[in-house]
């Protein structure tokens, strides 16, 4: 037995989490009305990471991705947070921040790319998307390299629907992209 | 070639409470939360140059450890002031506990620190030994030698104390 059990277990109620330092990436875990999000930075602050994936999914990911020294800092995190917030409430088109998508192959870099001029409000389809980045035939893969978008909603993957205007797959779930293309039809 | 570590806030929410009990038992309540606060600091300076990712817990304990030990050696090279409130330099201790944990701090140095490595953070004695740099046969002597000193100290105080 050890000798200390009990002097430990009284312990234990004196002690008190460390606060640390500025890693390389801070994260912080959001709660929306769509649900809760995991939301990143690489330091100083360019957001890498805005997912519905789980804590340990997405912390897993940038680890590898970009450094292992990853903390929960929501104070870092405080202007996303706002900003999302005023873009659910539907008074911002767009998030103001510096964003890089490191966590994403190359194929889905450049179809994220197309994203940059789909404007608040309007909605393009996949084959366009195909199309508009050299691969007409590729409609699928783009599908797949949208739902693999490491930041959505601030990269606005939500404005890609089927070309026969139903709505087609979303991260986030069929509910929240109804969600989003609603708030932004002004409705 | 670097190795495929977790997020270091994983390590952080899985080993907290355990790196604050290591640096409580071996620098007291008041320095303690320093010394805990200072080993992860080091920790996560270190953590992406990590080469050998098998064993996260040792390696913070290990860390908190050789924490603990600097800053009591930088503690004792400071000078101290003689003539002040000699009475009240020390608060007394008031509870069994207290008692314990300052015993603990009374012990060699390396007799406290492996005791409290094998009984504190839960290592086994290959671990400690690791450590201290040495054999896992010496550690099992040093624990044994702290645990006889305490008991003595401690008189029957404490019959939690290795009975």
């Amino acid at each position: 037995m050890n000798p200390f059990d009990l002097a430990l277990r009284r312990l234990d109620e004196r002690l008190r989490p460390p606060r640390l330092p500025i890693g390389d990436v801070s994260y912080a875990l959001h709660d929306t009305g769509l649900g809760q999000l995991v939301l990143a930075v690489a330091e100083p602050g360019t957001v890498v990471a805005c997912s519905y994936d789980d804590e340990a999914a997405v912390t897993e990911h940038l680890a590898r991705a970009l450094s292992p020294r990853v903390l929960r800092r929501p104070d870092r995190l405080d202007t996303l947070r706002r900003q999302l917030d005023e873009y659910l409430e539907g008074r911002r088109r767009n998030i103001d921040l510096p964003t890089s998508t490191v966590l994403a192959t190359p194929f889905t870099q450049n179809v994220l790319e197309v994203l940059r001029s789909v404007p608040y409000g309007s909605t393009t389809s996949y084959g366009d998307v195909a199309r508009a980045i050299g691969e007409p035939q590729a409609s699928r893969a783009v599908g797949n390299a949208l739902g693999a978008n490491p930041i959505c909603i601030v990269l606005p993957c939500h404005r890609v629907v089927r070309g026969d205007g139903s709505l087609g797959g979303y991260a986030g779930g069929a509910e929240a992209k109804h969600f989003l293309l609603e708030l932004e039809r002004g409705s | 070639m670097t190795v495929a570590v977790p997020p270091f806030q994983r390590l952080v929410d899985e080993h907290w409470r355990d790196v604050a009990r290591l640096a409580f038992a071996l620098a007291g309540p008041q320095e303690g939360e320093d010394v805990a606060q200072q080993a992860w600091v080091k920790a996560l300076a270190a953590y992406p140059s990590l080469v050998d990712a098998r064993n996260l817990r040792s390696w913070l304990l290990t860390i908190t450890a050789h924490t603990a030990t600097d800053h009591h050696r930088s503690r004792a090279r400071r000078p101290r002031p003689t003539d002040e409130l000699p009475e009240r330099a020390v608060p007394p201790a008031e509870t069994t506990d207290d008692r314990l944990w300052e015993q603990v701090r009374a012990l060699p140095e390396r007799q406290r620190t492996a005791v409290v490595l094998h009984y504190v953070a839960d290592l086994a004695h290959t671990e400690v030994a690791a450590a201290l740099g040495t054999t896992a046969a010496a550690s099992r002597r040093l624990v044994s030698d702290a645990l006889t000193a305490l008991r003595s100290q401690l008189g029957t105080d404490l019959h939690e104390v290795g009975s």
